[in-house]
Formats: C-alpha cells, structure tokens, sequence
C-alpha cells in the first residue's frame, strides 16, 4: 500500500469547527478533524451520528452552517474574508468538487443511460475528454471490476452488485482525489458483498486515492484504513489507528458500539 | 336514419374539412403547449426566484382565466391595437397557452418527482444544472409526465370547440351545419360523437407508444417494436423451437 505523504503536509481534507444543523437538529457540532492526502480513513459510529452528513458535506451535497471545510488547502463551500463566512460562486465550488467522488448506497445509476454511457457521461462532457478516450477507459475500468461483457447493457438489467460495482467504475472514471464510500455495501444481499469489498480492496492497494468511508463490514474497514474514527451525537470519541480501535479502544463508548456490532467475537484474529 | 346516412355522405367534404381544421388546431395547439410547458415548467421548478416567481405567475394567470376568455381577448381586443391575427393563429395561441399553463405543472411536477438519489449523482459526478437536467433528469421525468400530458391533450381536442365560437369552421361548426338538415341526435350523438372519438383514441395510441417508448429507453418494458410485432420475436420462436426437441 502506498503510505500516507507526509503528515505535516496540507491535509487534502480538513473540518475547522464545522457545525451542521437541519432546523433546530444539530447534526454536526464544532468538529475539527483531518485527513492526509492518500490515507483511507474509516468513520464508525451509532447510526444517526452524523457519519453520512459529513460525506455529504465533502461532496457539496449539503453545505455547513458554521465554521470551514478546506479541500488541499482550498476552501470547498465557504471562505472568511474580513471575519465574515462567504460563500464561494459556483463555479469555484465546482473546481474543487471535480476533485472528489462518491460512491452511494443506493448505487443512482442512470436508468436512462447504458453502463457505458453512465461511465464516460461525465469524463466526455465535464472532464472534456474524446469519446475514444472515455471508452477506452470507461472499458478498463469495467475489467477492474468485472463487468467486461456488460458495457451495452441497462442497469436495470444488473443485479445489485454488478450495479454497485458499475457505480465504482463510474466514480474512478473521473479520478478522483478524494473518495467517499456510503455504505456501499449495505443494500446488497450478504453473498454479493465480499466481491463488493474485494474490488474496493484492490483499489486501495492499486491506487493512492484518498478515502473517507463509512462502513458496518468491521473486517473490512479494519483491513484497508489507516486511521478510524468513532463518531457519537455529531462528535468524534475516539481517534486511532484500526489495530487500536478494534482490539483496545480508549472509550467505554467505543467499547460498546463494538461490542453492539461485533457481538462478543473480536476481529482482526484472523 | 337512411336520410340521415345520406345527409352525412352529402355532407362529408365540409364535415372533412371541418375535422382538418379540428386535427390542426389540435396538434398545432399542442405543439406550442409543449414547448410553453418545458419553458414555463422548468422556469417554476428553478431553485432560482428570479425564475420561479415569474414562471409561477404565467402559469397561474393562464390557469386562472379561461380558454374562451383568453380566446376573446386575443381575437376581438388585441385587433384594437393593431394586431390582426387569422382565426387559427388566435385559435392555436390560445390553447397552447391554456393548455401550455396546465402541462407546466405536469412538468414541474413530473421533473421534481425524480427521485433525489439522481440528482445527487449527478453533483457527485460534476455535472452542470444545464448538462444534469438535459441528460438525466428530463428524460426520466419525460417517461412520468405522458400519462398526464396525454389526458390533457385529449382534453385540448374538446377543447378546439370552443374556437368555433371565433368562428372558425371546425368539426363542431360542420356538425352544426348537419344538424341543419339531419336531427339534432343524430348529429351530435353519433357523428361527433364517433368523430372526437377516433380523434381522441389516434391520439391516445400515440402517445401510448411514446410511453412505452420512454420507459423502454428506461430500461422498464418492452421495445415498442416488440408491443408492435405480431409474431412472437426471435428469442420467444427459439424457446418455442427448443422445446420440439
Ligand atoms: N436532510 C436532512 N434533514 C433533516 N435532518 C437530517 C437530514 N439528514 C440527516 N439528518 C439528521 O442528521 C442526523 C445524522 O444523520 P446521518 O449523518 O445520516 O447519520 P449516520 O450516517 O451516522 O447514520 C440524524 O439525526 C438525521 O436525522
Ligand atoms: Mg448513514
């Protein structure tokens, strides 16, 4: 695996105090973290401790109420000139968000689109590549993940974890820096999730893309982060890397999220 | 009735010409109905005030005020300031924004229903909101709206009636003419009646197949070759074949 660059280095993603709310809901509050360029960090936690809305946050799918997200230093949605919090246009907030994909739980493949359309869709008319240039890529992509003789099909016509496996490709066709994975495995049947978490594996090792990921497969995020972070109610309790996390967490807290998702058997034993 | 049969064959040219001018106003009305509708219901679905705001009230006026109000102004006030408009100008104005007012909010409506899943694909995968809407989102919300855009077609047909009271000599003029000659049933109630009826069914065939059409491309049913073939299709006389063996 390639190892993380040099912590001192910018962080390509870095919270500043973030505060999210929905109405009166504070989802988010006072949050302070960061990731390193390359490093593949792990969020667990409760469900409803906010895990989801900070990839959300990430991808501009939702925008702070308070405080800054810096995307290599740059800021992703809002910036402070003269001690006030200003919103970037939309087009610098599109520079930036090029630089980041996400792969979701429910999969939002185009229905209206092939699988190869849905592929090279955004690398022809955002990226500007030749349509040769985006198939050809958009056909190595579906290699990595298997789907060679699916290129003309609709993905009505997949099962879940063809589709889930096309919305990866269809993520890394835009090369991303950053990589946010929601779940991704959730909604497929337990026989299709290991060729699921095989692919993003391979990935992981392959590539020295940035990944932020929320996931419940304890084996699998203990495998391929650096770095896991437990969340409760919108705040981080517990910083470490997995090896700590998973066999000697810090936090009663930590301990009993575990225990709940784990039952009594340890993992990582191998 | 032999009469009445023969009144109608006498009849036919001016009955003819009468739904010509019915199936003109109808697509002609249409058409601009579409075209206001994508304009009118994208502008009031934008998250853009400057949009919606006034999309709302174009479509609300044009809902608001009737079509026979609307046909009125257009042909016997607007004259008043200079502008003279023929018959079927006025006439197809008038229905396409009538109609093209209701059918925005079939648009509006069918585009907001796409679920939010797509939308956020599509600001994953950087998308433009001109490049999401043109390329994912419309043509989704395209296979929702033609049931609704359908059924107010049909009832722009009906519709077009209203224009022979700008007298322009439509079916329904024509079928007043017979009246003349024939009985009042018989006019009505059996030639309009299977007239508008043909009309209405042509019309609900086509845009049968363009559903079909667009859920296919969706990747939901079959071809509309295949709802069209009348024999089975190459994979069903396969498995037909097979089972001989
Ligand atoms: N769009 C929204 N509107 C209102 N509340 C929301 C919205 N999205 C998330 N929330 C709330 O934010 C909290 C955190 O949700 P989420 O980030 O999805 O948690 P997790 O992914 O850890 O389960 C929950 O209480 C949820 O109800
Ligand atoms: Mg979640």
């Amino acid at each position: 695996m390639p190892t993380p660059t040099d912590p001192a280095a910018t962080p390509i993603i870095e919270f500043r105090d973030v505060e999210k709310r929905f109405g009166d809901n504070v989802v988010l509050k006072n949050l302070d973290f960061h990731v390193n360029r390359g490093e593949r960090v792990t969020l667990i936690g409760p469900s409803g401790s906010g895990k989801t809305t900070i990839l959300r946050l990430v991808m501009t799918l939702e925008e702070a109420t308070d405080g800054l997200i810096l995307i290599d230093g740059d800021p992703l949605t809002h910036r402070i000139v003269d001690g006030r919090r200003v919103r970037l246009s939309n087009r610098e907030i599109k520079r930036t968000r090029t630089r980041i994909g996400m792969v979701f739980q429910q999969f939002n493949l185009f229905p209206n689109m092939t699988v190869i359309q849905n592929i090279t869709e955004s690398p022809i008319h955002v990226l500007g590549q030749s349509k040769a240039e985006a198939t050809r890529r958009a056909r190595d992509l579906l290699h990595q993940v298997g789907l060679d003789d699916k290129a003309d099909a609709h993905p009505s016509s997949l099962s879940g974890g063809q589709q889930q496996r096309v919305a990866i490709a269809r993520a890394l066709a835009m090369d991303p820096e950053i990589l946010l994975l929601d779940e991704v495995t959730s909604a497929l049947d337990p026989e299709i999730v290991g060729e699921v978490l095989g692919i993003l594996r391979r990935i992981a090792e392959t590539t020295d893309i940035t990944m932020l990921i929320v996931t419940h497969e304890m084996q699998f995020a203990r495998d391929v982060s650096d770095r896991v972070l437990m969340f409760d109610g919108g705040s981080i309790v517990e910083d470490a890397d997995p090896d700590t996390m998973f066999t000697a967490p810090a936090h009663e807290r930590t301990r009993k999220f575990l225990k709940a998702v784990l039952g009594e058997g340890q993992i990582g034993t191998r | 009735m032999l009469e009445n049969i023969q009144a109608t064959v006498e009849a036919w040219p001016f009955l003819a010409r009468g739904l010509w001018v019915t199936i003109q106003l109808t697509v002609l009305g249409s058409a601009l109905a579409l075209v206001l509708a994508i304009i009118l219901g994208l502008m009031a679905g934008a998250p853009a005030r400057a949009l919606s705001v006034p999309g709302r009230i174009i479509i609300e006026f044009f809902r608001g005020t009737s079509l026979v109000v609307q046909l009125f102004f257009i042909f016997f006030v607007l004259p008043q300031f200079g502008i003279d408009l023929p018959g079927m100008v006025v006439g197809v104005l008038a229905l396409g924004l009538n109609y093209g007012a209701y059918a925005a909010e079939v648009v509006r409506g069918s585009i907001a229903s796409v679920p939010r899943g797509q939308w956020e694909a599509t600001t994953a995968l950087s998308m433009s909101p001109v490049h999401r809407m043109r390329r994912v989102i419309f043509p989704q919300a395209w296979a929702l709206m033609i049931p609704s855009l359908a059924s107010l077609m049909v009832h722009l047909l009906k519709g077009t009636a209203i224009v022979s009271v700008i007298l322009l000599q439509d079916f329904t003029f024509h079928l007043d003419q017979l009246r003349r000659v024939t009985d009042t049933t018989w006019a009505y109630a059996v030639v309009g009646l299977v007239g508008y009826f043909v009309l209405a069914l042509a019309l609900t065939l086509v845009m049968n197949a363009l559903e079909a059409r667009a859920k296919h491309r969706l990747g939901r049913g079959p071809s509309l070759r295949e709802i069209l073939s009348p024999t089975p299709t190459a994979k069903d006389s396969l498995s037909t074949a097979g089972r001989g063996f």
